[in-house]
């Protein structure tokens, strides 16, 4: 514990532990200091220079983001040589920014917009010096857009030392420096994952996702076409918080209805698939238990994840689950198993969906991913795209009453719901696995040791017949990449790694903390959201994914069993190797059983 | 020993090694032996000889003659006349008015005690002059805190451009617990006009490599990096020759002198970035970084190089240091004022008569160092304004021509010592022009880490264009203040904090030119 100092605020005493900064001490104490590039969620990169406070006894004022406190200290937040230095300040970053405000991906939730605006700042008082760059368009999944860029360096911090990724850096000097891939090579031929953490946490517009809104519109308003709607779990309780319900909201319901208000013509859920994937990963995972196997059995829902193993761990490819994603299951059977059901032309249907990530767009694109004769999914939107839409078509969300979705693929339980915060699949899977392996049914559900924040999870559940099985979870690719290592290294050194079965999200929170998700999602509303679901899970009737009707219900009329043949070919998928330096494919490293 | 009638020293360094100064040497030498004066002519190659001649130069003792500008087929000439029959040959002569004889202060000096007497590249001649004892004594004979202490009351400041006192900046890291500490010589002098790290290196590696010792047996470091830029081939290729010479006579290595102290130094080759002079860039691109500066604190004598208590000292600064551990504080003392002791190496140049190098006390005035140590202004200029401390430094105008040249001194005019560079600028010349060229200087060196300087830079640049070019206005002038303030209050590291300095400086003591030039 670091022993308390005592600091002034404003006049405001204040004891606080040493090891703070100025401005985490000011925040706690509900004093704002103005800022841009910091963000509580990441180490300070002190580039922009807004928050500078006065200290007695300095000469000039000093970064509030990385100045430690200190015994004594009498800091000064707001006076008119800072209010002026800060305005000159953002006076400057907006001369060297393209002023596009009213049409710009981030509008309304740009900090720098906010910022300019609290300031009082003339955005004409000095002239605009960018010179303009070419928009990075490489990638399926993210673009990004130096002519916004503010070089506050949180993307490089999340990339580098959040994700561990190491796809942003800087490069050239001065006023031609930005924040680029290594030689200026373009997303797609970075080590990137389309993580989509550097969207979440550009505070301007800089880097976003690549809108497939325009496409999805013209499908919703085909005639011709029959548009199906799937969305992950995380989407129903991200959408209030845009329409001033608390957030956290859970609103599956007002979403189906905004849903068909839109004009798709089938309103699913990737709740089901979640529900079906835990019946072909558990079995797979049950299967590895019974051989004895001493590599673990790792997920493979997020395709963050999935890339960066494929990327930095092509090594332990065979690990990973087979098992497409959720996302991924539903398109394929979107386009066989619904369209045999309904009798549709499967050439005819439009699978989009909508999920609070960025990677899902490349996940889309896999060419592998058409087992159903054309490509699964055809069209993938983030929260942010889905919201844009809810406003475009003039849908008021909070007061919208609820509707229930199509049936055939929407029912879903808890275990399916909690998929979309960190542990959840892993809680889904244990709830089932039980079952699979003792054929009774696990009493309490509640498998606390997996939930929560906390990087890596490690737990050990007793299951009969079996023993110890030993799980951990990890989220955030840095946590990932933990994980890993000691995986690597528990295979190499004793021949065995230190877990059975393995959860991994690409994302901070999991799905809940998705790179696609609202602007503004910080830890605390991961966090937020997170219990929401498990609120879901709690008030739902069902919460074993074995117990799911419409799971049962697709086995029986088309699949079979969980790792049948046809579940074989339609629902599971193999990996690749890929190049640290390209993202590239190399070599196909695990193949399709058939 | 042989006896030897005339010493002639021969300038070894960038500017002669381009004139071809290895083939005039071996031409020479063939010509003294040719007619006979081998064992009477000592020919003595050195580093710098305290004037800046064009090209090949040499200095021939005792009668203290300065030669400049010479090229192979001056040999003849030269031995007959001046070698063999002793009458100096005017027409080659720095100065051949005879009026003026440039040379290093011989009272003041300290760091060049060596320069241009001895071979650099010996550390034979360096060990004669009394080389090593220093390191020697505060290995044998001292404790790191006595040393310390000695160097605390010495009054040695930083030679860097900050001024901060050594001994102090050296009692931080002593006292701190670490497996590993590190000494890092910041000889990356990147400050325009500035080269006289790159004179003391050339002249007399061996002097910093013993501050540099004492240094890091004063902090308990086992380590020492040179960051060195990359330009300076000769400094680097003489101070290698000097560390392995050492290594070779036991004076570093493991257990020197039976003390049970180790000590390695490596080089390290900076690749041109000016912010690389700022400690904590230099200590990120020692660790293979991108030259980014850290934030202050932990300031590096706490966390620096791979996170280990780290002093970063600048090459003159050290090259005090083995004068003070064996002559003591109160002998050093007695260079300069009270508040700033010791001599202060300059490198003037401009409108000049003889730009160069000096070695002065600390408080010499403007004035003294033009007209003593560089022969005045050039002919038929006056004195307009004076360039002091390169980019990051200030203009001083006639009124400043008689105060002291001291940190405390110059404080009371906000003014700063800098870099030790003087650039002296006659009337005809345009202020506007010159802090042109330093904005575009500093537009051209910003990291383009923090906000306020990559984008404050350019926008400088911009705006002193602009009023170069005679379309700017008076609100033009105030703006550039304006940012530049803005700039030095919330810039992350000195570099974007340094404008300021210039601009207000022009702005102050020269409005009436930009008054003319805006209202062109």
């Amino acid at each position: 514990m670091a022993k308390n100092v005592n600091v002034w605020i404003d006049g405001h005493h204040l004891e606080v532990p040493e090891d703070m900064t100025i401005i985490e001490a000011a925040d706690q104490h509900g004093v704002y200091i103005p800022r841009l590039c910091y963000h509580p969620d990441l180490p300070p990169t002190a580039n922009c220079g807004v928050c500078v406070v006065d200290i007695s006894g300095n000469p000039t004022p000093k970064r509030a983001c990385c100045t430690p406190v200190a015994e004594g200290m009498k800091i000064t937040t707001n006076s008119k040589k800072l209010r002026d230095y800060r305005k000159t300040l953002v006076e400057m970053i907006l001369s060297h920014h393209e002023v596009v405000c009213p049409t710009c991906a981030a509008n309304n939730k740009c900090e720098l917009q906010t910022l300019a605006n609290n300031l009082g700042v003339d955005p004409y008082s000095l002239p605009n010096i960018l010179e303009m760059k070419e928009v990075d368009m490489s990638s399926s999944a993210i673009i990004r857009d130096p002519n916004k860029c503010i070089s506050c360096g949180r993307c490089v911090t999340v990339c580098n030392e959040v994700q561990t990724v190491y796809a942003l850096t800087n490069s050239d000097r001065g006023i031609e420096s930005e924040i680029t891939t290594a030689f200026g090579l373009g997303m797609n031929n970075s080590p990137c994952v389309n993580c989509g953490q550097c969207t979440v946490y550009c505070p301007t517009g800089a880097l976003r996702e690549r809108s497939e809104l325009d496409e999805v519109w013209d499908a919703i308003l085909d005639p011709d076409k029959h548009v199906i709607v799937q969305e992950a779990p995380s989407i129903r309780v991200s959408l209030g918080e845009e329409f001033g319900m608390p957030l956290g909201s859970v609103t599956p319901k007002k979403m189906y209805a905004a849903l068909r208000k839109i004009g798709f013509d089938s309103v699913m859920d990737t709740n089901f698939t979640a529900d079906l994937t835990i019946m072909e990963e558990g079995t797979e995972c049950v299967n590895n238990l019974k051989a004895g196997s001493k590599r673990p059995l790792i997920t493979s829902c997020s395709p963050g994840w999935i890339k960066f193993m494929e990327t930095y761990y092509p090594d332990l490819a065979d690990c990973v689950s087979t098992a497409k994603s959720p996302m991924s299951m539903f398109g394929v059977l979107a386009k066989t198993y619904y369209a045999q059901e309904h009798g549709i032309d499967p050439a005819k249907i439009v699978s989009v969906a909508i999920m609070p990530c960025t990677a899902k767009k490349f996940e889309a694109r896999r060419p592998e991913l058409n087992d159903s004769g054309y490509q699964d999914t055809d069209y993938v939107l983030t929260t942010r795209e889905f919201l844009r839409m809810i406003k475009e078509a003039g849908i008021d969300f909070a007061t919208i009453p609820e509707e229930e979705p199509d049936e055939g693929m929407s029912f879903y339980s808890g275990a399916g719901t909690i998929f979309g915060a960190t542990g959840g699949v892993m809680e889904a899977a244990i709830r089932s696995a039980y079952t699979l392996v003792t054929g009774e049914e696990l009493e309490n559900v509640n498998i606390e040791a997996v939930r929560g924040l906390e990087g890596v999870k490690e737990a050990t559940v007793n299951i009969p017949g079996f023993g110890d099985l030993r799980v951990a979870v990890a989220h955030g690719l840095g946590n990932a990449r933990k994980v890993m290592d000691q995986v690597r290294e528990g295979l190499k050194t004793k021949g065995e790694s230190p877990w059975h079965f393995i959860e991994i999200m690409a994302c901070p929170g999991g799905c809940v903390g998705g790179g696609g998700q609202p602007y503004g999602n910080d830890i605390a509303s991961r966090a937020r959201r997170g219990l929401a679901l498990y609120e879901e899970d709690r008030s739902l009737p069902v919460r074993k994914s074995h117990h799911n009707p419409e799971v049962q219900r697709v086995y029986e009329r088309f699949l079979g069993a969980p790792n049948s043949k046809l579940a074989q070919k339609l629902l599971h998928t193999y990996y690749f190797k890929r190049s640290v330096s390209s993202g590239q494919v190399v070599e196909e490293v695990t193949h399709k059983h058939h | 020993m042989k006896y030897y009638r005339s010493h002639v020293l021969i300038g070894i360094n960038e500017t002669s090694l381009a004139a071809g100064v290895e083939s005039f040497i071996k031409a020479l030498r063939a010509e003294l032996s040719k007619t006979g004066l081998s064992d009477e002519i000592n020919l003595l190659e050195t580093g710098p000889l305290g004037f800046f001649g064009k090209g090949i130069c040499l200095t021939v003792y005792p009668e203290n003659v300065n030669y400049e500008n010479l090229k192979e087929a001056d040999i003849p000439e030269l031995v007959q006349e001046h070698f063999l029959k002793g009458r100096p040959v005017a027409r080659l002569m720095l100065d051949s008015a005879g009026k003026f004889s440039p040379k290093f202060n011989y009272k003041s000096r300290i760091v060049l005690r060596n320069s241009g007497i001895i071979d650099p590249e010996s550390i034979d001649d360096y060990i004669g002059t009394g080389g090593y004892e220093a390191w020697e004594k505060a290995l044998t004979k001292m404790q790191p805190k006595d040393i310390i202490e000695e160097v605390k009351e010495s009054g040695l400041r930083g030679r860097g451009g900050a001024g901060f006192p050594a001994g102090v900046k050296w009692s931080f890291t002593a006292p701190l617990e670490a497996k590993q500490k590190y000494v890092v010589v910041n000889a990356d002098e990147g400050e325009p006009g500035t080269f006289k790290d790159r004179l003391i290196m050339e002249g007399d590696p061996h002097q910093l490599l013993e501050g540099l010792m004492i240094c890091a047996r004063a902090i308990g470091a086992t380590k020492a990096y040179i960051y060195i830029r990359g330009e300076y081939k000769l400094c680097i290729m003489r101070l290698q020759k000097a560390i392995d010479d050492c290594r070779s006579y036991g004076i570093i290595g493991e257990n020197i002198f039976e003390s049970g102290f180790d000590l390695d130094i490596q080089i390290k080759i900076g690749a041109g970035a000016y912010v690389c002079g700022e400690e904590t860039a230099m200590i990120e691109s020692l660790e293979g970084n991108r030259g980014h500066p850290r934030w202050k604190p932990p300031f590096p004598g706490v966390k620096g190089l791979w996170q280990a208590p780290t002093v970063v000292n600048n090459v003159e600064t050290l090259a005090n240091v083995p004068f003070i551990i064996i002559k003591g504080a109160q002998e050093y003392k007695k260079f300069g004022t009270p508040q700033c002791t010791g001599t202060k190496v300059y490198t003037i140049l401009g409108d000049v008569a003889y730009p160069g190098l000096c070695e002065v006390d600390m408080g010499t005035t403007l004035r003294t160092i033009i007209n003593e140590y560089a022969g005045g202004m050039k002919k038929g200029f006056k004195f307009k304004a004076a360039l002091v401390g390169g980019a990051a430094g200030m203009f001083l105008s006639e009124k400043l021509l008689d105060v002291k040249m001291d940190l405390a001194s110059l404080d009371q005019y906000s003014a700063v010592l800098g870099s030790g560079a003087i650039l002296v600028m006659n009337e005809h010349q345009s202020i506007v022009d010159m802090l042109w060229s330093i904005l575009r200087f500093f537009r051209h060196e910003s990291c383009g880490k923090c906000s306020p300087c990559k984008t404050g830079t350019q926008q400088l640049y911009l705006l002193i264009s602009k009023i170069k070019k005679g379309e700017g206005t008076m609100e033009d002038v105030e703006l550039m203040q304006n940012i530049a303030e803005a700039m030095q209050q919330t810039s992350f590291c000195a570099l974007g904090q340094s404008p300021i300095m210039a601009i207000r400086s022009a702005i102050e003591n020269f409005r009436d030119e930009f008054i003319a030039i805006t209202q062109k």
